[in-house]
């Protein structure tokens, strides 16, 4: 029975939030990979270009909710995705029609597109704030909880409860079911080829006939997605405030490196592996060891590795390991 | 003296503007600005030798200043006695513990082979090593932080005279570069750009996080000042004596002597802060002077020619025998050195030391936008966009408002557009900034003023 409580403990304070929270770095991290692969720099401004997104999202839903639409026991959020996703890639397309388009057609190093995506990462988040402010909002309405604590306590009589918060649970379905249909396209669809010939080698997949203004169009129209997707779902899950996007772009940039920049699929496993560090390194594992261990063994401290204040860091510090070691990443990204 | 005449014009436009502001707004802000300029400008001469010499992408701007700024409390606050008897020698203990392990792993990675065993034996000394510091230091840290923690709780300084911080702030700042160069100086432009951003964050939230060491996010506040005090002055006789002189023909217009002695003590209090201010301005001033006479010898030595060429063809320089990563390593680490010193002049400017100030946007991406609009690998450009660039950082606010009040003054007061867009005036400045950064990368690539090769 102690053993049961000790991994209903494990879950309910590490597994489930590192899942959930792995999902919204995973979607940023295939972003980022994507912009890194087929239009070759890093972009600086992916925290600010998901807060954009879901900027719509949450004016969308106030909007959705001052008419009195809703889905019921779902977050109005989710009606607005489509919406909020069309604003997203319109201005992500006029953004690479005014700004990138033109170091791209000149082939200017990648250092230099990186520069100028800091400076449409400073003109975002200017246009953010001006719209919708600085603070703090939620926008999540809808029922709250999938399982409560007591219910589950009350079901299988054990000491400890486990919580499903419906956020959770929506956003890991939705992660995968966005994240399949990307793999699909990329992996499965002639569209989706050209733009993996077009990131692999992008003189040949010219010379085969490949438009790269498709490739590019379709790039950011897939950026837009996820990057919406991505944003709203962990708006959802904490709540929408832009400052706490720009801080986000650190720990995607760790994840899309850690997983390999250029391999989406590494990208989205980063996103977990980030997650997972994060949570488990800055957890209090008293709770756990008193269940486990025998009664004369038990810890007094709170068997904590890190202090929760170095979440952030333990995600940097794993980047900085993994370039130090093995710049490619853990999966093999593209080669430096 | 011709090609000097952009130079020139461009920093008489930069003064004529300071000084408007002194006459429309007032001399203190004027001052205040001046000051920050002169200090962003320390900056942009550290980001520049590193991006405009050596075309090393530093992102980690705000670490570098960070630790300047806590070089200002270590070295100038005054040593806490009882937190020294309670936890100084487990802290010292420690300090001796990180040694003996960065020697034992050098000595295992020098002496043994390269194969797992090594590996293994690297993160056994490390996991040994933390368990031993946290042994060694928890209740150290506990205890340290329990004494007097609403004004102390921290293991003070040394006591020493304010100015030396700037010098230890560079040390520590170079002490950094030289660690994080060794391990990333060989990774690709981007790749060291993100690199450094995340090691920038780790340092700060190490600084915010460990309180024991400087208070962490409970500040330091009323850190000394190589300037007088403002209360000092307003009541030393001969600072009364200089501002009565000063404004003779002012006070000789009013008759009544009690009138005449508000007046004048009014005067005295502004006066006062205008003096401290330039005090603060002609500290900061010698140190821009010096640097920029160094740097600019530097640039023009045969080891600036060495830099370029390495700059511009890495390869052709390794081939003509120049050591390059040596080379990287000592620019990166001077750059930050400088970066240093402008982290300590700014704390010691401001007299408190607040960790939870100190975010990428402010201390790195700004910094960036000042060096490349001012113009990389020219000195005289990079300060240009120091004073450019925080001009319009601090300016653009009000500019804006002005702007927003001219477009909207057709429409009535409580019209919400307007509110809205009055209460969103401070965001303006990100906007400027950012189409400022875009303007000059799309139509002036290599900045105001373009980097100048003299041959000889």
């Amino acid at each position: 029975m102690d053993f049961i409580n000790a991994i209903i403990v494990l879950l309910n304070y590490t597994i489930i939030p590192a899942l959930t929270y792995g999902s919204q770095l995973a979607l940023g991290a295939i972003f980022v990979t994507l912009i890194y692969g087929i239009l070759r720099f890093a972009n600086f401004a992916t925290g600010d270009m998901m807060s954009f997104g879901t900027m719509f999202a949450v004016l969308l839903t106030y909007y959705f909710q001052s008419l009195g639409i809703n889905l019921g026991i779902f977050p109005t959020a989710l009606i607005t995705i489509p919406l909020a996703t069309f604003m997203m890639i319109l201005y992500m397309l006029s953004i690479d029609k005014f700004v990138f388009e033109y170091y791209r057609i000149k082939k200017s190093p990648p250092v230099q597109l990186a520069m100028v995506s800091v400076g449409v990462m400073f003109v975002t988040q200017a246009i953010i704030r001006i719209i919708i402010g600085p603070a703090d909002r939620t926008f999540l309405d809808g029922e709250k909880f999938i399982l409560k604590a007591s219910e589950f306590k009350e079901m299988t009589g054990l000491n400890e409860g486990l919580t499903i918060k419906s956020t959770q649970a929506i956003t890991i379905v939705i992660t995968m079911i966005a994240v399949s249909i990307m793999f699909w396209f990329l992996n499965k669809t002639k569209t989706g080829t050209s733009m993996r010939a077009y990131s692999d080698n992008e003189d040949l997949a010219l010379l085969s006939g490949i438009d790269p203004k498709k490739v590019v169009l379709i790039t950011w129209i897939i950026a837009g997605i996820l990057a919406t997707i991505g944003g709203v779902l962990y708006g959802l899950d904490k709540s929408y405030r832009p400052f706490v996007y720009f801080n986000n772009m650190l720990p995607i940039f760790a994840a899309a490196i850690v997983g390999g920049i250029g391999n989406p699929f590494g990208a989205f496993l980063g996103g977990y592996v980030i997650a997972f560090a994060e949570i488990f390194l800055t957890y209090a594992y008293k709770k756990f060891f008193t269940y486990i261990l025998p009664e004369a063994l038990e810890p007094n401290s709170m068997m904590q590795i890190l202090s929760t204040d170095y979440k952030f860091a333990v995600s940097f510090s794993i980047l900085v390991i993994v370039l130090l070691f093995r710049p490619s990443g853990i999966f093999k990204g593209k080669t430096l | 003296m011709r090609q000097y005449t952009n130079v020139i014009t461009a920093y008489l436009i930069m003064f004529t503007l300071i000084i408007l502001v002194g006459i429309f707004q007032s001399w203190s802000i004027a001052l205040t600005i001046l000051n920050y300029c002169l200090i962003s400008a320390v900056m942009t001469i550290g980001a520049n030798i590193q991006w405009g010499y050596a075309g090393l992408i530093n992102f980690g701007i705000m670490g570098y200043t960070a630790l300047g700024g806590l070089a200002v409390v270590l070295i100038s606050v005054a040593p806490v006695g009882e937190a020294w008897r309670v936890g100084g020698l487990n802290m010292i203990i420690c300090l001796g513990v990180i040694i003996v392990m960065v020697y034992s792993i050098r000595l295992t990675l020098k002496k043994i082979a390269k194969s797992k065993n090594r590996n293994y034996l690297v993160a056994a000394i490390i996991i040994i090593g933390i368990l031993l510091l946290r042994l060694i230091s928890e209740p150290a840290i506990e205890s340290i932080e329990a004494v007097e923690p609403a004004k102390t709780g921290f293991l003070g300084g040394l006591g020493l005279p304010v100015l030396f911080s700037w010098i230890a702030g560079a040390f520590l700042a170079g002490g950094l570069a030289f660690v994080v160069g060794k391990v990333a100086l060989g990774l690709r432009a981007d790749y060291l750009a993100i690199a450094t951003l995340l090691i920038a964050e780790i340092v700060v939230s190490i600084i915010k996080h460990e309180d024991w060491l400087a208070r962490g996010v409970k500040n330091v506040i009323g850190l000394k000042r190589p300037a007088p005090y403002e209360i000092n002055l307003q009541k030393s006789p001969w600072f009364i004596d200089l501002v009565e002189k000063f404004h003779s023909g002012k006070l000789a217009l009013i008759n009544s002597v009690s009138e005449k002695q508000e007046v004048l003590n009014q005067l005295v209090i502004d006066a006062s802060s205008v003096y401290v201010k330039l005090c603060f301005t002609g500290l900061f001033l010698t140190v821009v002077i010096i640097l920029l006479i160094v740097t600019q010898k530097a640039l023009y030595s045969p080891w600036g020619r060495m830099m370029r060429a390495i700059r511009d063809n890495e390869e052709a320089a390794g081939a003509m025998g120049k050591n390059v990563v040596k080379q990287h390593l000592l620019i990166f680490i001077l750059g930050s050195a400088i970066v240093g010193i402008a982290g300590a002049m700014m704390v010691t400017n401001d007299g408190l030391f607040t960790p939870g100030s100190y975010r990428p946007m402010r201390y790195t991406f700004v910094i960036w936008v000042m060096v490349i609009v001012g113009g990389t690998g020219n000195n005289f450009g990079a300060i240009l966009g120091g004073f450019v660039v925080w001009f319009l950082w601090v300016e653009a606010a009000p500019i804006a408002l002005f702007f927003i009040n001219l477009f909207t003054a057709h429409l009535p007061e409580t019209n919400e557009i307007r509110v809205h867009l009055i209460n969103s005036a401070p965001y303006f400045r990100f906007l400027v900034i950012g189409t400022a950064l875009l303007v000059i990368m799309r139509f002036r690539p290599q900045g105001i003023l373009p980097e100048k090769i003299i041959k000889n």
